[in-house]
């Protein structure tokens, strides 16, 4: 039993090490912009660059788009097929899981040769166009953490009940979609909300490959170039996956004290 | 067709109409672009039936990056599936307290999540050539380490930027399963006077077993699709799959664009087939978690 536990604690220590070193080495790294002290320079050049404001703000719009329009798509597929199509959900199940098995590159190249300029639907015709398919491409990247929280969080409610309910009271889909089932299942849709926020901000190879100006693109250019900015850059980057994680676990915590009301 | 028929064929196309939206999404978004790849793959560019883009991937260059990417992605998963297990262990059966375990996965959430560019600045911020650790090591230990033959932009380097979002995420998915472990299977081996290490070759790691292969499946297609932190940690210079897909889709560097579906294909197949294990396993490994 005595060798046991310093053996955990020999495990817990080594991973502790391998997580928090590079973070203090890489805060340590930000700080040393001006020669010969610690000083905050790097964040202050990082604020003060018109192109970080203008990359950050472009991938909040898009994260809060693909969150708004995710939800939108996924919570009342997730409902219809829990109330009318149980016989789909494994095949649905199997679609949205798909992002994970194929790789985000392959996807976006199979974008790029289907939806050019000269293609039917010419997505990347326009500046406008691409955005839009940018944000459809993040909501490909977020399906399967989106589903997966919204359907856990359906499965504790009975939808055929409320549903039968609320349509015995005269409601018509729109009040039942939106006054009954979002309430009930807002844990699961915060938490997806958050994990697609994290994956938006930080995506490169999506953004990249659409040639707009993200928040991820940004981060490579400022890499390759200067020495200082990305160190502070990856504690910002840090900061915001971290905050969003927050979020995500008092949700969670939340929603589970939530339901036990009698 | 009498009324009922009527009325049944009209519920069902309701039914049906309801996911509708999905299912457009699902053809425009994912299996459309999917299968225009694959097709693409099987044709040359005057759009007849062809095997030589397949063939044309066994060329040394295609095949190294494809061999390169195996490795990273092998190492990096085995590694983070090891440290990992161990970690899960030490926190779930270790004896440790408990505010451990639950900083541990509060920070395993983040870190999992953690990767792309940022990913390669911390690192770089740590083992690059100016890092912090590379000046200590010099400055306290006199060890000059990238005399030694070590550089980040390497296979080795690149391995260990990996582990940092592979071990969290082992640590994620292994958790529950060794939580799964019933205490009255050691006790029943205890009394039939089964050592410790008994019964961990005979019951618990057999048990345990296809979720750990599982989940080393799910984080090698995990690395093996990933660019940013390669790309932004090497720029083009080290060829694995996914940086040479980059290059292909930016400027047609294999001169046949039939021939980066192809490229594109081979990764479909390899991170399908490790994912498709990894779900059976799963399947497999829920029976003891009941």
């Amino acid at each position: 039993m005595k060798t046991q536990k310093i053996g955990a604690w020999i495990a817990v220590l080594f991973g502790a090490s391998y997580f928090i070193i590079p973070l203090i080495a890489t805060f340590e790294f930000s700080l040393r912009m001006r020669r010969g002290e610690y000083s905050f320079d790097a964040y202050r050049s990082v604020f003060s660059d018109v192109q970080f404001r203008e990359s950050f703000s472009y991938s909040i719009v898009m994260a809060i788009l693909t969150i708004v329009f995710g939800i939108l798509l996924v919570v009342p597929t997730a409902y219809w097929v829990r109330l009318r199509l149980p016989q789909m959900r494994p095949f649905v199940e199997f679609i949205t899981l798909m992002p994970l098995v194929i790789p985000a590159i392959v996807i976006v190249f199979g974008y790029l040769r289907l939806y050019n300029s000269s293609s039917f639907i010419p997505f990347t015709g326009s500046a406008r166009g691409t955005d839009l398919l940018l944000m459809f491409s993040f909501m490909t990247l977020s399906l399967p953490y989106m589903y997966r929280s919204v359907d856990t969080a359906m499965r504790t409610i009975d939808v055929a009940t409320l549903t039968e309910a609320a349509q015995s009271l005269g409601a018509s889909w729109p009040t039942i979609m939106f006054k009954c089932i979002f309430p009930n299942v807002m844990s699961g849709v915060l938490s997806g909300a958050f994990i697609t926020f994290a994956i938006v901000i930080g995506e490169f190879t999506m953004p990249s490959l659409l040639n707009r100006p993200a928040f991820g693109p940004y981060l490579q250019l400022i890499g390759a170039n200067r020495a200082y900015e990305p160190p502070a850059l990856a504690i910002i980057a840090f900061a915001i996956t971290w905050a969003s994680m927050a979020l995500l676990q008092l949700v969670s915590r939340f929603s589970k004290s939530a339901p036990s009301k009698p | 067709m009498s009324a009922k028929q009527a009325i049944d064929l009209k519920k069902t196309a309701i039914d049906w109409l309801g996911i509708l939206p999905f299912l457009l999404f699902a053809v425009m978004f994912l299996i459309a672009p999917t299968l225009y790849l694959v097709t693409g793959a099987f044709l040359n560019p005057a759009g007849e039936f062809t095997f030589d883009n397949i063939s044309g991937l066994f060329t040394d260059k295609i095949l190294a990056s494809y061999w390169i990417s195996i490795r990273v992605s092998l190492a990096s998963s085995l590694g983070g599936a090891f440290i990992g297990f161990f970690l899960a262990w030490a926190v779930v059966l270790g004896g440790l307290p408990s505010w451990i375990r639950s900083s541990l996965l509060t920070f395993s959430g983040v870190a999992s999540n953690f990767a792309g560019v940022p990913l390669a600045f911390a690192f770089l911020a740590t083992l690059g050539r100016t890092g912090l650790v590379t000046l200590l090591l010099r400055d306290w230990f006199g060890i000059n380490l990238y005399a030694t033959g070590f550089n980040l932009l390497s296979f080795i380097g690149l391995t260990i930027t990996y582990m940092y979002f592979q071990i969290p995420l082992m640590v994620l998915i292994i958790t529950p399963a060794l939580d799964g472990l019933k205490k009255e299977w050691r006790e029943a081996a205890e009394i039939l006077g089964a050592t410790n290490t008994q019964y961990w070759l005979k019951v618990a790691l057999p048990i345990l077993f296809p979720s750990i292969l599982g989940t080393t499946l799910l984080l090698f297609a995990n690395s093996f699709g990933a660019i940013a932190t390669a790309y932004s940690l090497t720029g083009s210079t080290f060829n694995i799959v996914p940086i040479q897909l980059y290059a292909q889709i930016r400027g047609d560097v294999l001169h046949n664009p039939n021939l980066g579906y192809a490229l594109a294909l081979g990764m479909i197949v390899i991170t399908g087939i490790s994912n498709l294990i990894y779900i059976w396993l799963r399947m497999r490994a829920e029976r003891w978690q009941k």
